[in-house]
C-alpha cells in the first residue's frame, strides 16, 4: 500500500470544508495502523477510546462554531516518553511497563486545547536512548520506506507513523538528534526548536540540558502549526523561555534571496555516503541560485562534539534515571534490603543501552574522573557556543546533512556503540548548543532511502530557520511517500 | 588505548546488579567510548565554563503558593507495594 | 597529654514556607502520610522542580542576619546518592557556589563572649520520612520500611560552622543560639520534637596548645541539643581514648545512638561518598543584586545582639541591656516607646523587669496581654520624677494603670496618691508634730539624737497618709529642729 491521507494543513481544510469529520480522519488513521503495525510497529499504545472520544468531541465542538484552530480534530501520536494521566506510558522501558502517570506532560494539555486528537503513543529507544528504535524492550519499528531497515531514533515510531500515515503528525523528542535523524530516515520534515521553548514538563528526561520536544510532520507548514500548539512559556519547568517568541510563518515563502548559508566544512567527509554528500551539495547550489550567499564555515569544535554529548547526556541521565528504583512506581524485583531491591530491579528493568550509558554517565561523575571527563566536555560544550557565535556574525544559517547515511539495515550497528552513536555527528552540536534545527528530506537515493538536509539557526531563530526550510522543501519537491508490501511482511 | 573502568565500583554507585559476564562487556564497550570520549582533551584553550540556560535565564522561581496535591489512592495504585497510606520497602540494612 | 577538641557543627533547619521548595504542595506535619505530594515531590518520571522564592528569602535573611556575605551568582548541583525515601535518588542542594558564605555567630556562655565563624549557609531539599518497622522498631533490627513523602522537597537550610568550637557544650550553645535567631528571624519553626531542626558535628582532637587538625569524624543522627552535646562529648571521650592507647583515629562518619549513648561506626558502603555533584540542569542561576539584598535585608528584625548593643548605648549597664534584649517582645516595644518619649532608660527599664514582669506573673497574662503602653510608662517615670507621687505610691498607680482604671495621673489622683509637696502645708503639720512631741525634740537639740529626725518625718508621714514628699519634710524637719528654742543642737 502507498499512505494517501492528507497533510495536517490538508486536514483542516476538509474538516472546516465539511468533506471530512475528526472522526473519520480517526478512522482512516486507524486503519492505516490495523493494516501496518503488524509490520512497522511504530505504537506502543493506541488509545482508541480516549482518542474517539476527543474527535466526537472535536466534531461537535465544530458543529457548534468553536474552533480551535489548525490541529481542531487532527490526530497526531506522542513519543511514549510524554506523560499521558491514565494511558500508559513507558519510555518503551520495562521498568516503566504498565506505568499510568496521574499527570499530563504540558505538551498533551495544549495539544488538547488546540483540539488535537491523541491516537496513541509510539514506540522509542528505550528512555530515548539510541538512534535507530532498535533498543525498546518491546520490540524495534521498522523503516516504512523498507521494513528490513531503521527508522532511525531514538523518536523512530513517531516518524514511521507519520511517514505510514497512522498519524498525520507526531510529537517526538531530541536530545542528540532523535528528532531530525529519523525524519530525515523517513522522508519527513522534524524540527528541534530552541532549547527552552517547549515545556519539558511530563517529558520522561533523558539529558535535562539537551532535551526539547519538537514536531515530525509531512510539510514545513505542518511543523509551523504543531509547533505553534505547544510552544510557550510554561511555568512548570523552570528552563522555559518567558521572553518574546519568534513567528515561525513570519518569513515563509520569501525565498532566500540574500540569505547568507554557511555549509559546515566538519560534517562532510569520512563515513558520509556519497549519495548523501551529493544531494547535500546539490541543495546547496539551489540554493545559491535562489540568491543565496554560500560560504564554507569552519567550526573546529564539531570535531569533538560527539565527545562531549557521549559525557554530558550519559552523565545527566545517570541522575534523571535514578529515580527508577522500584519503590514508588514501576517494575519491583524483591531484595532483602533497599539496596539488593533498586540494585535487582534496575539491572533487570534497564536494556542494555540504558544501563550502558547509565555506567558511563556514573564514570563520568565519579570521584577522580569528573574533571577529565565531564568537566572538560562542559568546556568543549563552552568552545561549541563560542565558535558558534563566532560564526553566526557573518551566516544566517548553517547547513548540512542531517544524517551521514541514509536508513541503515536492522541490527547492523547494535553489536557496535560507538558505530551507533556517529550517527548522530551532524545533529549534536544544535543540542549542546540549545539552537534550533530542522531536517527537510531533499530526495531519494538509489535504494529509493530518503536524504534529509539539515538547516541550523541560532537560539530563538526560528523565523529563519522556517524560511529557509521552506524554501528547501519549495526546491526539493519531495513527494514521495513509502510503498509497504503487506503481503510479503 | 581503551579506558580502564572500574566497572564493578561504577556498577554499585549506580545500584545495578549484573553478573560477571555482563560486568566484563561493560568494561570492554566503556573503555572503547571513553577513548573516543576522551577527546574532549584535546580541545584547545580552556574556556570558562558558567552554567548558564542557552538564553541566558536566571533567577526562575515561584511564588510560595499551595497548589493541590495528588490523591493518595492515585499515588499508592502505581505503587509496587503500599500499606496504611504508606508506600513500603524492605529494611535499609539486612536483617 | 591534654587534649583540644576541635568541632564544626552543621544544622539542618527546616523552613516554614507555606509551600514545599520545587513544588507547590503544602508544607504541614501534620497530614496523614502521603497526602501532601505530587509529581515533582514523589520524583515521579516526567516531573520537573521550579524553586520558592520565598524559601531562597529564607536563606538570604539567615545569611545576612549571621553576617554571611550573599554571593552575586549561585547555582543548585544534584547530590546523587540511593536511598528509599529520597524519591529523586538524588537531592537537589548546593556545591561550590552556595548562596551563602562566611559570617559567625557569637555565643556567651558564663558572661564571656565567643565568636564562631560560618562556613557557609545552602539551600536544599528534605527528604521523605522513613519509619522502620518490625521486630524492636530499630534500624538494626527493622523487617520493612514505610515511606511517608509528606516531608519530601521541603525546605531545608543547611549551615555550617567553622571548627571553631572547643567544647560539647559550647557546640550545644551555638545550636540554641542558631535555634534562637531562625525563630527570631520567623523562617522555622525550629521545632525540635518535630525534627525541624537537626544536627550533626564533626569533631577532631589535638594536643592543647597546638594548632594542627587531627583526624576529622563526622558524627550524624543528633535531633536535640542534649543528643548533640552528649554525642560530641562521648566522641572527644573516645577519641582521646584511642589516641592514649597508641591506637589510630580514622576518617569516617559515625552514628549516634541515643539510647546507647554512644557513637557507632556507619556501615560502610563501598562509595557511599562518592557523590557526583554536578550542576541541576533543571534549574537556572540564581544571582542576587544589591537590590534584592536590600530589600530582604530590610525586613529583617532586629536580633538580640543588635538590641543589647543599642540599649547599652541608650544608658543601660550590660546585664540590664541582655535581660532586656532577650524579653519578649511587648516589653521591649513599651521600653522603646517610653525612651522615646524622653523616659529615664533606667528607670523604665527598673519598672519593667520588676513590677510589670511580676504583675504579668501574679496575674497569670502572657506579656502581649499587658495593659501598659509606653506613653504610660513613661508618664509613670515622669510623676515620680517631679514629685507627684511616691516611689511607693507610684506602685500602686502602676497597679491602677496595669487593672484598666486608667493612666497614671488619673490613677494617682482618683486613688488619691498624690504627694503633698507644699512647703506651707507640710511646715503646718511638721508643727503641729513638733509640738506634740516635746521630748522628741529635746533629745534631738539637747543629746543630738539622730534617730528622732527619723521618727518625726515618720510621724509627719502619718499625719498626712503618706502623701507628703519625704524630702520636703525632711528639710523642713531639719531647719525646724535647729530653730526651736534651746539653742544649737550639741554635737559628738
Ligand atoms: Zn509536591
Amino acid at each position: 500500500m502507498t499512505p494517501d491521507g492528507p497533510t495536517i494543513v490538508e486536514a483542516g481544510r476538509r474538516l472546516r470544508e465539511g468533506k471530512t469529520t475528526a472522526v473519520a480522519l480517526l478512522e482512516s488513521v486507524l486503519d492505516v495502523a490495523q493494516l501496518t503495525e503488524a509490520i512497522v510497529h511504530a505504537y506502543l499504545t493506541i488509545d482508541r477510546e480516549g482518542a474517539f472520544a476527543s474527535a466526537a468531541f472535536a466534531d461537535e465542538e465544530l458543529a457548534n462554531g468553536r474552533d480551535r484552530g489548525p490541529l481542531h480534530g487532527v490526530p497526531v501520536a506522542l513519543k511514549d516518553n510524554m506523560c499521558t494521566r491514565g494511558v500508559e506510558t513507558t519510555a518503551a522501558s520495562q521498568i516503566l511497563g504498565g506505568y499510568l502517570p496521574p499527570y499530563d506532560a504540558t505538551v498533551v494539555t495544549r495539544l488538547r486545547q488546540a483540539g488535537a486528537v491523541i491516537v496513541g503513543k509510539t514506540n522509542l529507544d528505550e528512555f530515548a536512548m539510541g538512534s535507530s528504535t532498535e533498543n525498546s524492550a518491546y520490540g524495534p519499528t521498522f523503516n516504512p520506506w523498507d521494513v528490513s531497515r531503521v527508522p532511525g531514533g531514538s523518536s523512530g515510531g513517531s516518524a514511521a507513523a507519520v511517514a505510514i500515515g497512522s498519524a498525520l503528525g507526531a510529537l517526538g523528542s531530541d536530545t542528540g538528534g532523535s528528532i531530525r535523524q529519523p525524519a530525515a530516515l523517513t522522508g519527513l520534515v522534524g524540527l528541534k526548536p530552541t532549547y527552552g521553548t517547549v515545556s519539558r514538563y511530563g517529558l520522561i528526561a533523558f539529558a535535562s540540558s539537551l532535551d526539547q520536544i519538537g514536531p515530525l510532520t509531512r510539510t514545513v507548514e505542518d511543523a509551523a502549526v504543531l509547533l505553534e500548539a505547544v510552544w510557550g512559556h510554561d511555568p512548570l519547568d523552570a528552563t522555559s523561555y518567558d521572553g518574546a517568541y519568534p513567528d515561525p510563518r513570519a518569513e515563509m515563502g520569501r525565498g532566500v534571496d540574500g540569505i547568507r548559508v554557511g555549509v559546515v566544512r566538519e560534517l562532510s567527509g569520512e563515513g558520509y555516503e556519497p549519495e548523501v554528500e551529493t544531494a547535500t551539495a546539490n541543495m546547496v547550489d539551489r540554493l545559491a541560485g535562489e540568491g543565496a550567499e554560500v560560504v564554507e564555515v569552519s567550526l573546529p569544535s564539531f570535531e569533538i562534539a560527539l565527545s562531549a554529548y557521549y559525557l554530558i547526556a550519559p552523565a545527566e541521565a545517570s541522575a534523571n534515571l535514578a529515580r527508577f528504583d522500584g519503590i514508588r512506581f514501576g517494575l519491583r524485583i524483591p531484595g532483602p534490603t533497599t539496596e539488593a531491591l533498586m540494585s535487582a530491579t534496575r539491572a533487570e528493568g534497564f536494556g542494555p543501552e540504558v544501563t550502558r550509558r547509565i555506567l558511563l554517565g556514573t564514570y563520568g561523575l565519579s570521584a577522580g574522573y569528573y574533571e577529565a571527563f565531564y568537566g572538560q566536555a562542559q568546556k568543549v560544550r563552552a568552545a561549541i557556543r563560542a565558535d558558534l557565535a563566532r560564526v553566526y556574525t557573518d551566516v544566517d544559517v548553517l547547513v548540512s546533512p542531517t544524517s551521514p547515511t541514509v536508513a541503515f539495515e536492522a541490527g547492523a550497528r547494535v553489536a557496535d556503540p560507538l558505530a551507533m552513536y556517529l550517527s548522530d555527528i551532524c545533529t549534536i552540536p544544535s543540542n549542546l548548543a540549545g539552537d534550533p534545527a530542522v531536517s527537510v528530506p531533499i530526495a531519494l537515493d538509489g535504494r529509493g532511502l530518503p536524504i534529509g538536509f539539515q538547516v541550523m539557526a541560532p537560539a530563538l531563530g526560528e523565523t529563519t530557520l522556517f524560511r529557509v526550510a521552506a524554501e528547501v522543501e519549495r526546491l526539493a519537491g519531495f513527494t514521495a511517500r513509502p510503498v509497504i508490501d503487506l503481503v510479503a511482511s | 588505548m581503551p579506558v580502564d573502568v572500574d566497572i564493578a565500583y561504577v556498577a554499585r554507585l549506580a545500584r545495578l546488579e549484573l553478573s560477571d559476564d555482563e560486568l566484563e562487556t561493560y568494561r570492554a564497550q566503556l573503555g572503547v567510548i571513553l577513548e573516543h570520549a576522551a577527546r574532549v582533551q584535546d580541545l584547545e584553550g580552556d574556556p570558562h565554563v558558567e552554567a548558564t540556560h542557552t538564553l541566558g535565564l536566571e533567577n526562575v522561581f515561584r511564588d510560595d503558593v499551595v497548589t493541590a496535591s495528588l490523591s493518595r489512592d492515585e499515588v499508592l495504585a502505581a505503587a509496587p507495594e503500599a500499606r496504611d497510606g504508606y508506600f513500603v520497602a524492605p529494611p535499609a540494612l539486612e536483617t | 597529654m591534654t587534649w583540644e577538641p576541635v568541632i564544626g557543627v552543621e544544622v539542618h533547619v527546616e523552613l516554614s514556607t507555606r509551600s514545599k521548595m520545587f513544588c507547590g504542595c503544602a508544607v504541614d506535619f501534620t497530614s496523614p502520610p502521603n497526602t501532601n505530594v505530587c509529581p515533582v515531590c514523589l520524583g515521579l518520571p516526567g516531573a520537573l522542580p521550579v524553586p520558592n522564592r520565598r524559601a531562597i528569602e529564607h536563606l538570604m535573611s539567615i545569611g545576612l542576619a549571621l553576617g554571611s556575605e550573599v554571593s552575586s551568582r549561585s547555582v543548585f548541583h544534584r547530590k546523587n546518592y540511593f536511598y528509599a525515601d529520597l524519591p529523586k535518588n538524588y537531592q537537589i542542594s548546593q556545591y561550590d557556589v552556595p548562596v551563602c558564605r562566611g559570617g559567625h555567630l557569637d555565643i556567651t556562655v558564663d558572661g564571656e563572649t565567643r565568636r564562631i565563624g560560618i562556613e557557609r549557609a545552602h539551600m536544599e531539599e528534605d527528604t521523605g520520612k522513613s519509619t522502620h518497622v518490625g521486630l524492636g522498631g530499630r534500624i538494626h533490627a527493622a523487617s520493612a520500611t514505610l515511606l511517608d513523602f509528606n516531608r519530601s522537597g521541603v525546605p531545608l537550610v543547611e549551615i555550617v560552622s567553622r571548627p571553631d568550637i572547643h567544647s560539647a557544650s559550647d557546640a550545644r550553645v551555638f545550636a540554641q543560639e542558631l535555634r534562637g535567631l531562625v525563630l527570631e528571624l520567623g523562617v522555622s519553626d525550629a521545632r525540635l520534637e518535630e525534627g525541624s531542626l537537626r544536627f550533626d558535628a564533626n569533631v577532631s582532637i589535638r594536643p592543647a596548645g597546638s594548632t594542627g587538625l587531627g583526624t576529622k569524624v563526622e558524627i550524624k543522627n543528633m535531633n536535640s541539643f542534649r543528643s548533640l552535646e552528649r554525642a560530641v562529648d562521648h566522641e572527644v571521650s573516645r577519641q582521646i581514648g584511642v589516641a592514649e592507647s597508641g591506637g589510630e583515629l580514622v576518617q569516617e562518619t559515625r552514628h549516634w545512638d541515643e539510647e546507647a549513648g554512644v557513637t557507632h561506626p556507619m556501615r560502610t558502603k563501598e562509595g557511599s561518598s562518592d557523590y557526583r555533584y554536578f550542576t541541576e540542569p533543571d534549574l537556572v542561576p540564581m544571582t542576587f543584586d544589591d537590590a534584592w539584598i536590600s530589600s530582604v535585608a530590610a525586613t529583617l528584625p532586629e536580633l538580640p545582639a543588635q538590641r543589647r548593643s543599642r540599649y547599652q548605648e541608650v544608658g543601660l549597664d550590660g546585664r540590664q541591656a541582655a535581660t532586656l534584649a532577650e524579653s519578649p517582645p511587648r516589653i521591649r516595644q513599651v521600653f522603646d516607646e517610653a525612651t522615646g518619649l524622653g523616659a529615664d532608660p533606667t528607670a523604665a527599664f527598673n519598672w519593667l523587669s520588676g513590677e510589670v514582669v511580676s504583675h504579668l506573673r501574679r496575674a497569670g497574662l502572657e506579656s502581649e496581654e499587658l495593659h501598659l503602653g509606653g506613653a504610660e510608662l513613661f508618664e509613670l517615670v515622669t510623676i515620680v520624677e517631679e514629685g507627684l507621687v511616691s516611689a511607693t505610691a507610684a506602685k500602686e498607680v502602676l497597679e491602677g494603670v496595669l487593672t484598666g482604671e486608667g493612666g497614671p495621673r488619673e490613677v494617682a489622683s482618683s486613688r488619691d496618691l498624690i504627694q503633698v509637696s507644699d512647703a506651707t502645708r507640710i511646715g503646718e503639720v511638721v508643727d503641729a508634730v513638733l509640738t506634740a512631741n516635746p521630748d522628741a525634740v529635746a533629745g534631738y537639740r539637747d543629746r543630738g539624737e539622730e534617730k528622732v529626725v527619723g521618727f518625726l518625718v515618720g510621724q509627719v508621714m502619718r499625719q498626712t497618709q503618706g502623701k507628703a514628699d519625704p524630702r520636703v519634710v525632711n528639710e523642713l524637719l531639719r531647719e525646724k529642729l535647729a530653730s526651736q528654742p534651746g539653742g544649737t543642737p550639741a554635737t559628738g
